[in-house]
């Protein structure tokens, strides 16, 4: 099962696995990771699992589709390596994978 | 305060017990859920599990072990019978009983059922739970007649889902449009049109007269017509748990009455979720079907709940998904509202700006998620835009705000 690491904005690292066919966003949220809220349940309509994908894996990703782009347009302190968890979908070829979470999601 | 129970592990519940927890408090916590499963999100139901693009174990809240390890008990498969206010315990149908200092009514809703001669003949089906899902996915199979009564969100999301899987759709509905309760007529004019490009087949102003069938369902009556279905789908609405909360002598009006701390008329019980009328963010009494209303009222509930009130009055969002389209709606549009089209339908992104008085009351999107957030910042302002400035796409959305 790919492994995912997450990073909290105070540092607290957590690997856990993620299966398959699941997003970043339910790998966080099924293994109580803090700082991703998902009130959406990952329909894309709230912006709140808003991550920062690893430098060297943002190349790896499938890149944003038109309306996660526009919904990160509005999320704070937007960088290049932006991503709604929620549309990164885990494949093996994820495996590794690491991202950070911002201080907030409002 | 030492022991708080919850009734309904829906959506409202689970939030209520994250948020006690997270807020501190360390007495007994106990979620109590009529289905058999922990706590699971609905929206998806009608959408991708439906479909089977989602496992169930996909729709779980919270991992098993998030409840042991916030010493969350929960109590599935067992429904809520009396609350005793006096001695301020609640009975079980398992023949138990929870006392409690501070107990909160998450109870939810139910489907509302269709009162008509052959409604409980085999292959007429209703959309609440995983266990509803589960009986109706294997009927989703190319070449099948599915008669949807009711041309609501959940009657058109399962539409959208069984054309796209090749079946034969024919959508009954009593009013003249569809989603009639929750959108514009602009609107519902676009997502009818958008069904009918997938073949699927409207009949409004429908009045059904009966389901028949000999022993499974054969076609439905209307009007003296008989439409041919191998099953159906009902969505005609839900109507709120409030029974044994009215049975405790608390004040119920369409759904338990709250006032904008959550609280009922018993300072020691509060309710969230599906199941309240509550003070709106717009004035007078409303009873949302949301998931935001039910995470947004369990957040405020557990902070009531431990003496730190905050008044509710969030501004109400939904969203539905159907074919490619994702409608997104802020604030609760009202008859009467002047109406204002940013973009083009054709386009299939624009949005419907409603104006109350002046003042920005609701906006409903279609793929424009820009349009649907500064809507809802533009709402809670209540702020005044001339229409020709919202109309305007050379004027970028995020400017307005």
């Amino acid at each position: 099962m790919p492994k995912i690491t997450y990073i909290e904005n105070n540092g607290t690292t957590r690997t856990v696995d993620v299966p398959a066919g699941w997003t970043v966003m339910e790998g966080a949220v099924k293994n109580r990771v803090p700082g991703i809220d998902a009130d959406c349940g990952g329909a894309c309509a709230c912006a709140t699992c808003h991550v920062y994908v690893d430098p060297e894996w943002v190349a790896k990703l499938s890149p944003r589709q038109d309306m996660e782009d526009q919904m990160l347009d509005f999320a704070q302190n937007l960088k290049s390596n932006s991503r709604l968890s929620c549309q990164i979908k885990v494949t093996p070829a994820l495996d590794g994978l690491v991202v950070r979470t911002p201080k907030t999601q409002h | 305060m030492q022991r708080v129970v919850i009734i309904g592990a829906g959506q409202a519940g689970v939030q209520a017990a994250v948020t006690l927890r997270s807020e501190g408090y360390d007495g007994a916590l106990t979620l109590v859920g009529e289905e058999i499963y922990p706590p699971y999100q609905r929206p998806p139901l009608s959408k991708a599990y439906l479909s089977g693009e989602l496992v169930r174990e996909r729709l779980f809240l919270k991992p098993d072990a998030f409840y042991s390890e916030t010493a969350c008990e929960l109590r599935l498969g067992v429904a809520a019978r009396q609350i005793d206010r006096a001695a301020k315990t609640v009975s079980l149908s398992d023949g138990t009983s929870l006392a409690y200092d501070r107990l909160l009514l998450a109870t939810g809703t139910r489907v509302r059922k269709l009162p008509l001669p052959g409604a409980s003949l085999p292959g007429v089906y209703y959309l609440r739970g995983i266990d509803d899902v589960d009986l109706l996915r294997p009927e989703m199979r190319a070449g099948a007649r599915l008669v949807v009564v009711g041309a609501g969100f959940i009657g058109l999301e399962v539409a959208a889902v069984a054309a796209k899987h090749g079946l034969h759709v024919t959508v009954l509905e009593a009013a003249s449009r569809v989603m009639a309760r929750a959108v514009s007529p602009q609107l519902s004019a676009f997502y009818e049109r958008e069904h009918r490009a997938h073949s699927v087949v409207f009949r409004f102003g429908a009045a059904l007269e009966a389901i028949e069938g000999a022993d499974h369902v054969e076609a439905v009556r209307v009007q003296g017509e008989h439409v041919p279905a191998d099953f159906v789908l009902v969505g005609v609405g839900v109507v709120p748990n409030c029974e044994i909360a009215q049975a405790a002598g608390l004040v119920c009006d369409n759904g338990i009455a709250v006032d904008e701390y959550t609280a009922t008329s018993d300072p020691d019980i509060f309710a969230a979720g599906d199941c309240t009328s509550h003070p709106a963010f717009a004035g007078g009494r409303v009873r949302l079907e949301s998931v935001q209303n039910a995470i947004d009222q369990a957040k405020h509930a557990a902070l009531a709940m431990l003496g730190k009130p905050v008044p509710y009055r969030e501004v109400p969002w939904f969203w539905s998904d159907q074919y490619d389209l994702k409608l997104q709606i802020a604030g609760i549009a009202r008859p009467g509202d002047v109406t204002v089209l940013r973009g083009l339908l054709d386009s299939r992104k624009f949005s419907v700006f409603h104006l109350r008085d002046g003042v920005i009351a609701a906006v409903e999107t279609v793929n424009a998620a820009p349009d649907y957030i500064i809507g809802r910042k533009l709402i809670a302002a209540r702020a005044i835009i001339a229409p020709e400035r919202l109309a305007d796409i050379s004027v970028p959305v995020k400017s307005l705000a």
